[in-house]
């Protein structure tokens, strides 16, 4: 086998990577924007529900919750396992895990604006929800570029976990391919196709942050 | 119609109470901060409140702007109750609605100006007369491009707070209360994050609305400023109105003791 059907095979479990990578994304930003707003919520059973739930997130193995959501309607309602379940289950828990770790980035961004804005906005005659959009929301996204990149950049590796629920993306398909030819060059194959794809991110992000450069 | 009506109302009552906040008192905790007290404020009256730090008179500019909710008080704009005591003595406020219509007969400028960063100065100033009073953006901003020309802050329209100076910044603040078209403008120390240079942009800029009878209460520590443009004078002291009058009255003969202890420390400054 030549070094480029090596490529080949493993540019197949890119597109994989990227699928799941780009779909978690979309889910798990709003959902952690909601996870903000419950964890700062004054109704104190729904802050604590989600202060329970994020410590859960975040204190178990992604890898574990991966199966868990995986086998759920399994074990819970004997439900018969598809193929196709094993793509939702994989973006359920890479967008539920991720939206706990969001959730908290995006609560100290929120709370790193001043009250001063919250009240020129209440003088004004501003809603709480336009309070919220118009004032809170854009200097929050600006304040947490930086450790939301350090998230993305997290998450374009930690796709590689899908393998836990058997579904192959680019990592699972290197070590196939690495175990079939008894050579360990897919596995690094796989390894430039993280970093080009990290440095992408990465020149994205760096984007997004210079376009808020013009306010403070 | 209405504005005619009220205009009508004014030629026959000369002194219309625009604002009156009575028997407020506010306690954070064990520390009672407003004990009982009242202001009213007249059309076109300018008032000054002076008074050392934790004397009270910014917590009393909240409670009259709602940012801090009175233990018990009324609160009345125009006429119209914002906040009055049940039977218990507790302040009860008006229906959220009520409030958001009320909260449009004032404007606030505040110490740290507070403007949105992440705005132009137009849209400072437009945002919230579009998306609150719900105007006609293209009579709003041309509005506003006339507010800002007033402020001397011509060609600044597309400028970001943050590329202003700290004068910029309070005139833009200034000009994005006005833009609500108030009927009265609060300001909470409107001066103590400037430089004297810088401050006396401001003091320009809120003498020519004192000229142009807009209503106005001021907290203020420039004590030659509160005399030339004030109405009325109020010293607070300890979360008490200790003196009250004239500013000729108030800061140049000062009756209580306690105001003469506090403005000797200024009297080396231009008071003269």
């Amino acid at each position: 086998m030549g070094f480029m059907s090596i490529v080949q095979q493993i540019i197949g479990g890119f597109g994989t990577t990227v699928f799941i990578f780009f779909f978690t994304l979309l889910f798990s930003m709003p959902l952690g924007i909601l996870f903000a707003l419950a964890r700062m919520s004054r109704f104190k059973p729904l802050n604590l529900l989600m202060q329970v739930c994020i410590s859960i997130l975040r204190g178990t193995p992604l890898m574990l919750q991966l199966i868990v959501v995986f086998f759920m309607p399994y074990y819970v309602f004997g439900i018969k396992l598809t193929t196709s379940w094993r793509v939702y289950a994989a973006l359920i828990g890479f967008s539920v895990n991720y939206a706990a770790y969001f959730g908290e980035i995006f609560r100290a961004g929120i709370q790193a604006v001043p009250v001063g804005q919250h009240e020129a906005a209440e003088v004004l005659g501003f809603t709480k929800a336009q309070t919220f959009w118009k004032i809170v929301f854009p200097q929050m996204v600006k304040r947490v570029v930086p450790p939301v990149t350090n998230e993305v950049i997290t998450l374009v590796k930690d796709t590689s976990m899908a393998f836990a629920i058997a579904y192959a993306e680019m990592f699972t398909m290197a070590k196939q391919v690495a175990a079939a030819q008894s050579n360990i060059m897919p596995l690094f194959v796989a390894g430039v196709f993280y970093y080009v794809f990290n440095i992408v991110v990465a020149w994205i992000m760096g984007k997004v942050e210079k376009s808020l450069d013009y306010f403070q | 119609m209405q504005q005619e009506n009220m205009m009508q109302e004014n030629t026959n009552n000369s002194a219309k109470c625009l604002f009156s906040i009575c028997n407020v008192k506010k306690s954070f905790h064990d520390l009672t901060v407003l004990h009982d007290i009242s202001v009213e404020v007249d059309e076109g009256e300018v008032v000054a409140i002076i008074g050392p730090s934790g004397s009270g008179k910014s917590t009393l500019l909240r409670c009259a702007t709602m940012l801090e909710t009175m233990d018990s008080g009324t609160l009345t704009y125009l006429g119209e109750e914002a906040a009055r005591n049940d039977s218990s003595g507790k302040a009860v406020y008006a229906s959220p609605a009520d409030l958001r219509r009320i909260k449009g007969y004032f404007g606030l400028v505040f110490q740290n100006f507070n403007l949105f960063p992440h705005f132009s100065v137009l849209r400072n100033l437009t945002e919230a007369p579009i998306h609150v009073q719900k105007r006609e953006k293209g009579e709003v901003e041309a509005e506003a491009r006339e507010l800002l020309r007033k402020m001397g802050l011509e060609g600044k329209e597309n400028s970001y707070p943050q590329q202003l100076s700290g004068g910029q910044q309070q005139r833009v603040a200034i000009a994005r209360a006005l833009a609500m078209n108030p009927k009265m403008l609060f300001f909470d120390e409107p001066t103590s994050a400037l430089d004297p240079e810088l401050t006396g942009e401001i003091l320009k800029v809120i003498r020519q609305l004192a000229e142009e009878k807009m209503t106005m209460v001021i907290v203020t520590h420039e004590m030659a400023f509160a005399r030339d443009v004030a109405d009325r004078v109020i010293f607070m002291d300890g979360g008490y109105i200790v003196e009250e009058g004239r500013p000729e009255d108030v800061i140049s003969n000062p009756r209580e003791e306690r105001t003469k202890q506090f403005l000797s420390r200024f009297s080396d400054q231009g008071m003269q």
